[in-house]
């Protein structure tokens, strides 16, 4: 993992004490809300419907068992003893006192943490691949590229107030599992013909209420050669990017209304003019990151099978488990979504629990994912049935990774300022309807995905299922749409057409999958038939 | 009586500034205000006869004005670069690292809090251009390398 140097520590420290006093001159009176509103954002901090709201950074979605009890820590010691992980694989507390504030960052900083631009309309958290130096698909470890963009947009003095917020996804393998098409740069590691290691460019995807698959616009973009190309991408949006309304200000509209050629043209424009700058750090900058994520020090002998006699835990083995690119080790998936819990909710003993569990089984190693779970990317498969039976003791072993009850829900209306409808007590009830494990694994691979407003915190427009909450006169309606999908088939669901009450929605869910599962052929997923045979028949299920 | 900062030791200029079709429009001038929608571009050909560029941030919010710095910058523009508006002490680092020299802020800004806010970071990430003060910094990567 990466470990901060002096410089780095001096940066985070800095911010720290900035923070502290913004903090000291909003609570004295000598900053207004309007004025402080701006400050607080670019370090992470909300104000939600009942208190303050504190996003913290997980670069990549990487950390180590230090930094996550620090996380159990805080939940413990400034929230009411809970963390909700989200997903853009960081993690959020709902319940912080502006006066804590600061406090929190500077125990954030004792392990290289922090929740700088965690929001305001500025570069945002890097994501990336949560089976990064480990997927046996992956060409090389996206994280050291991840980190060296993380540098690069931290207080970065001329992107810090773009038209609105930017996010930037960096994956090195074929099958995506960190929705990179729906980021405003999705970026993909490649080698070229000639053999070299370089970047694939897709800007202008993204969610919201103006869903975009971001299109290519560079096959390739050399190692050192990636800042200045990022550069141009972002001068270009800042200079031109809409300001007028804030729902048409993201660089998908711009892309959009430019078109993908003309945005390509300017883009390219501006990145002659950069390399004449000489602003890329050089090649070694890069190979000094890398050096932090070599691969641990694998036991090569270690045996490859896997006793599967008990039968949960074959289910939990068969479901949760990813295969890792040493022989005799996996990635194992703790699932954050118990039937009618909370999707992505872990509490401050669970939090630590993971921690203990990651030092003494993953290499010290933990991932967050986008869909709101945590992994441990390096596990031996002999001491898989004993983490197995710790985390299950915990409550931590769902075993329905991928499954209809893996959810992705935002936090709705129960926190969220902005939104229409709840999100979580349609996540429990669905939950609920479908909580049988035999079940959930005939209907297979499902993504269900629950938005509370427009905005799409909750990736509906990605979900196989997708759920948006909306307000009718007052009341909590819900739409349902299908066919989305934010992994290497990435597409956009569609609206079935009516929505419905809260039980009206759960009801539908569950057609839906009849539909499914008196249609499909063969091997065929959810979203596969779906595809296949189009809106008609489930339409007739639901409206009929 | 003027509110003009300024952060290096040349003087201010008291040149009036003119919008950037009157600048172009006429030979005379050496003083231009720009702007947020407007193409800094067009102001290139003419640098040679360019004292002081106002660039206007009507809502600090606006970060338009940060790449018009730049880019006059990077095309060797040595003259005076000042940000006027909506100009908070909290956004000042940012500025001068984009080039700007001067400030003329519709609200005064507290000296100390100035200080303060330029001196907050030991270190910066990127890279950029200029001369103006810490708008030439060298980046972490660089020091990490030399
Ligand atoms: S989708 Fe809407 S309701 Fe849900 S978290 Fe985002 S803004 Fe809030």
């Amino acid at each position: 993992m990466y470990k901060y140097d002096e410089y780095d520590q001096a940066m985070v420290d800095a911010r720290v004490e900035e923070f502290r006093d913004q903090t000291r001159r909003r609570l004295a009176g000598e900053l207004t809300e309007d004025q402080f509103k701006p400050l607080r954002l670019m370090n992470g901090l909300y104000l939600q419907l009942h208190a303050y709201m504190l996003r913290v950074a997980i670069p990549y979605g990487t950390l180590n068992s230090q930094q996550m009890n620090m996380l159990g820590h805080i939940a413990r010691k400034y929230d009411r003893g809970y963390g909700h992980f989200t997903t853009r694989q960081n993690i959020q507390y709902n319940w912080i006192k502006l006066e804590d504030a600061p406090d929190i960052l500077a125990d954030l900083s004792t392990v290289e943490m922090h929740a700088i631009q965690t929001s305001g309309n500025c570069i945002r958290n890097i994501s990336s691949d949560q089976f990064a130096g480990a997927a046996a698909d992956e060409i090389t470890d996206p994280r050291p590229w991840a980190e060296l963009l993380r540098q690069w947009s931290s207080f970065h003095p001329e992107f810090s107030y773009l038209p609105r917020k930017f996010k930037i996804a960096v994956i090195a393998s074929d099958e995506d599992r960190a929705a990179m098409r729906l980021h405003d740069i999705g970026i993909q590691l490649i080698h070229n013909d000639a053999g070299k290691l370089g970047a694939k460019f897709f800007v202008g995807g993204g969610m919201g209420r103006t869903p975009m698959i971001g299109p290519e616009i560079r096959d390739f973009v050399p190692a050192d050669e990636l800042i200045h190309y990022a550069e141009a991408c972002l001068r270009v949006y800042n200079r031109y990017g809409r300001r007028d309304n804030k729902y048409k200000a993201r660089i998908k509209i711009l892309v959009h209304e430019l078109g993908k050629d003309e945005y390509t043209r300017q883009v390219e424009e501006e990145f002659a003019h950069m390399k004449t700058l000489g602003l890329n750090p050089p090649v070694a900058e890069l190979a000094r990151i890398t050096e932090f994520f070599p691969d641990p020090a694998y036991d090569t002998t270690a045996n490859d099978e896997l006793d599967l006699t008990d039968p949960d835990f074959r289910i939990w083995v068969e479901q949760n488990t990813h295969p890792h690119k040493q022989a005799g080790y996996a990635i194992a998936n703790i699932s954050l979504k118990p039937t009618g819990g909370i999707p992505g909710d872990a509490s401050a003993d669970q939090i630590d629990l993971m921690a203990d569990l990651a030092k003494e089984y993953s290499f010290d190693e933990l991932r967050v994912t986008h869909a709101q779970n945590i992994v441990l990317p390096h596990v031996k498969k002999s001491e898989l049935y004993a983490l197995w039976q710790k985390l299950d003791d915990a409550g931590l072993a769902p075993a329905n990774l991928d499954l209809i009850s893996d959810m992705i829900a935002c936090p709705g209306l129960d926190y969220c300022s902005l939104a229409n409808a709840r999100s979580i007590p349609v996540a429990q009830k669905i939950g609920q309807r479908f909580s049988d494990i035999g079940r959930q694994k005939e209907l297979g691979e499902l993504k269900l995905k629950i938005s509370g407003c427009i905005n799409a915190c909750g990736h509906h427009h990605a979900g196989h299922i997708g759920i948006l909450g909306v307000d009718r006169k007052g009341v909590e309606n819900y739409q349902l749409s299908l066919g989305g999908s934010g992994a290497e088939d990435v597409s956009l669901a569609k609206i079935t057409g009516p929505g419905f009450d809260e039980d009206g929605i759960v009801d539908a869910v569950e057609k839906v999958t009849d539909v499914y599962l008196r249609d499909r052929e063969g091997d065929e997923r959810f979203v596969d038939t779906y595809r296949r045979i189009g809106m008609v028949p489930f339409k007739e299920a639901l409206y009929d | 009586m003027t509110d003009i900062i300024i952060f290096n030791d040349r003087s201010a200029s008291d040149a009036v500034a003119v919008s950037l079709e009157g600048f172009l429009g006429a030979s005379n001038t050496t003083a231009v205000r720009i702007e947020p929608g407007e193409d800094i571009r067009e102001l290139l050909p003419h640098l040679d006869r360019v004292a002081l560029v106002e660039i206007n941030f009507p809502v600090f919010g606006d970060g338009r004005g940060y790449s018009a710095a730049q880019i006059l910058r990077e095309h060797g523009f040595t003259g005076e670069l000042r940000a006027i508006g909506d100009v908070l002490v909290d956004q000042l680092a940012y500025m001068l690292r984009c080039g700007f020299d001067s400030a003329d802020p519709d609200q005064a800004l507290d000296a100390d809090a100035v200080q303060n806010a330029l001196n907050r970071y030991p270190h910066v990430y990127q890279k950029t251009t200029g001369t103006a003060p810490i708008s030439g910094r060298r980046p972490i990567w660089e020091i990490r390398h030399e």
